[in-house]
């Protein structure tokens, strides 16, 4: 009997084909749960087992400790280099890491805010296109490139001085220069520096969001709030702010943790005190200590776990 | 949510604001790729010249971080291909055990920060003695570019309707021609998109980059080097400029693509 009898008598199932590939085509179709095991087999293999064990060794090792005289990693278990985390100098890079990531989620929803309602609710046609190629331009430029574009811009003699000048404003960033902590020499060696670099990276992972939780609102609710007797102000305050919220609570997820494991930007831009990223590369790189880079790793880790906890029940996840 | 009215000045004034914010700086690249200062960053530029993209174009090392990052983001997305659409089409299309775990699994290399997956795989590469080669930087790239490619095709996997599977079956085709002439062209512009993004996205990788190369150059590294010590800052500016170019070309295309991508055939299910 051959696979092209069609008369009523053939049976149901096609009797096997001949060749390699038709037969090992045949016997995967008609060994479902054999198919599926194959299409995960990749990943599980790559994913699942070096990359879950890399991770797994990882959190091990912070676990281990480092000799203070050898230099040597002692493989017992201690909580010791945990603790190390909470000497005075780890604590201030931990507590200047979230303190940053913290000023730079809420500076990027105040800035997005705006952008996004624009693009949600008036632009269209041209302006539309625009805003879209003004947020999606700078989401997918090289880091690296926007990165270098700030040091132009913050350079002693690059266009922001020249604007201040121009503008007879000098004045105004010498004395903002002058606050004690976040100033500077000059902005691309201060804490505004590098949070001015930080902003404009993750702003887009801000816009997106609320944007997206922007379009959802109806007009009308705006429109009927207005009707209804509420300033600008009020209808913000009370129906905007409410139900835009999740989204903004979605784009800071990514503003935040984002900035908690960057090590890249205050290295270039800001001056030499550490953030947790720089922290995790000198302690596994040039200083040897694998334990406490481990450790180091583990706290945007728990920083996220409880932000995305905290995200989850005011219900962010819906606007992603 | 549209609406006819006209925003308040405010707000206008706010959105455009933020619009030169976002815009100005990528601007200023393409300025300074044609300034004639060599020393410095200055501003307004004392000059314009194009002697530089020349200069650039004559230097060795630029060529080779070129050359070695396109070789490492065209194997990483092939790789990518490959395992991401296997798994899209396994957890879109079937139930199994571990579908949950699995999904989950895929997303992670990209939720942790880079840092974490790249000093993991540099110990998982000391563990197993694994010398850096280009393989070790494709792996690290692989790694989260499934996602990129996992995502579309997941997407894209779950609007096309099974009927059209089962129908193709039905009338004879066998799993081969089923997979090359249904799913295959269902499914292509989703590939190709996912394909793009994942490509851009390796192209431009530092951070897991770092621990996975050695002392090999990749293009982003030598930016890198070139950021933290400049040296030869006019080159820089032609390099940065031809990056923004060879990132922002595939992202429009895979916007179009997954644009119109929406309306596939036998997508109401």
């Amino acid at each position: 009997m051959s696979a092209t009898d069609f008369s009523p008598t053939a049976p149901a199932i096609f009797a096997p084909r001949s060749g390699v590939l038709a037969g090992t085509v045949d016997w995967i179709i008609r060994h479902p749960r054999m198919f599926v095991f194959l299409l995960v087999l990749p990943i599980t293999l790559w994913l699942g087992i070096v990359y879950i064990g890399a991770l797994i060794a990882l959190l091990i090792q912070s676990f281990f400790s480092v000799d203070e005289f050898s230099g040597v990693v002692v493989r017992e278990f201690t909580l010791k280099t945990y603790g190390e985390l909470f000497r005075p100098y780890n604590l201030d890079i931990i507590l200047r890491t979230v303190g940053m990531a913290a000023a730079v989620s809420f500076a990027a929803a105040f800035i997005a805010f705006p952008i996004a309602y624009f693009a949600a609710r008036y632009a269209k046609g041209k302006w539309k296109a625009l805003f879209y190629i003004g947020v999606m331009l700078p989401l997918w430029s090289s880091y690296l490139v926007k990165i270098y574009a700030w040091k132009l811009v913050l350079a002693k003699e690059g266009i922001l001085n020249w604007l201040f000048a121009k503008l007879h404003l000098t004045w105004l960033l010498d004395s903002v220069l002058a606050i004690p902590v976040i100033g500077g020499n000059s902005l691309s060696v201060s804490y505004m520096g590098t949070f001015l670099v930080f902003l404009y990276i993750w702003l887009p992972y801000m816009i997106i969001p609320v944007q997206a939780s922007l379009e959802r609102v109806p007009g009308s609710l705006i429109e009927a709030a207005a009707d209804l007797g509420a300033t600008p102000r009020q209808s913000f305050r009370f129906i905007l702010l409410p139900l835009a919220l999740p989204g903004v609570i979605a784009g800071s997820i990514f503003t935040f943790s984002l900035t908690l494991g960057d090590y890249i930007v205050p290295q270039i831009v800001g001056n030499s005190r550490l953030f947790i990223g720089q922290a995790v590369y000198t302690q596994q790189g040039t200083a040897g200590n694998i334990p406490l880079a481990a450790a180091f790793t583990v706290v945007p880790i728990i920083v996220m776990g409880i932000y995305l906890w905290g995200a989850r029940k005011m219900g962010a996840f819906d606007a992603l | 949510m549209h609406s006819d009215s006209r925003a308040s000045l405010g707000l206008k004034l706010a959105a455009i604001g933020g619009l030169v914010f976002l815009l100005a700086p990528i601007a200023l690249i393409f300025l300074y790729a044609f300034s004639t200062e060599e020393k410095s960053f200055q501003w307004p530029p004392p000059g314009f010249t194009t002697r530089w993209i020349g200069v650039t174009l004559n230097r060795p090392d630029v060529w080779e971080a070129l050359s070695l990052s396109l070789k490492v983001a065209a194997i990483s997305t092939i790789l990518a291909l490959i395992i991401g659409t296997l798994t899209a089409a396994a957890v879109a299309r079937s139930r199994f055990f571990g579908r949950e775990t699995i999904s989950l699994l895929v997303v992670l290399p990209i939720a942790l920060p880079g840092i974490i997956t790249g000093i993991s795989l540099r110990s998982a590469f000391s563990l197993l003695d694994i010398p850096f080669s280009t393989w070790t930087i494709v792996l690290g790239h692989a790694t989260f570019c499934i996602v990129i490619v996992y995502n579309n095709a997941v997407a894209r996997f779950r609007r096309t309707s099974s009927n059209l599977i089962d129908a193709a079956m039905d009338l004879g085709a066998d799993g081969l021609q089923t997979f090359r002439l249904v799913i295959l062209p269902n499914i292509a512009t989703a590939l190709l998109a996912g394909g793009m993004l994942a490509f851009a996205l390796s192209f431009d990788e530092v951070i897991v980059t770092t621990f996975t190369a050695g002392n090999q150059t990749t293009l982003p590294i030598w930016m890198l080097e070139e950021l933290v010590r400049p040296r030869q800052r006019p080159v820089t500016n032609v390099v940065a400029m031809a990056v923004v170019i060879v990132t922002v070309l595939p992202i429009l295309a895979a916007y179009y693509l997954t644009r119109d991508g929406e309306h596939t055939a036998g997508s109401e299910k």
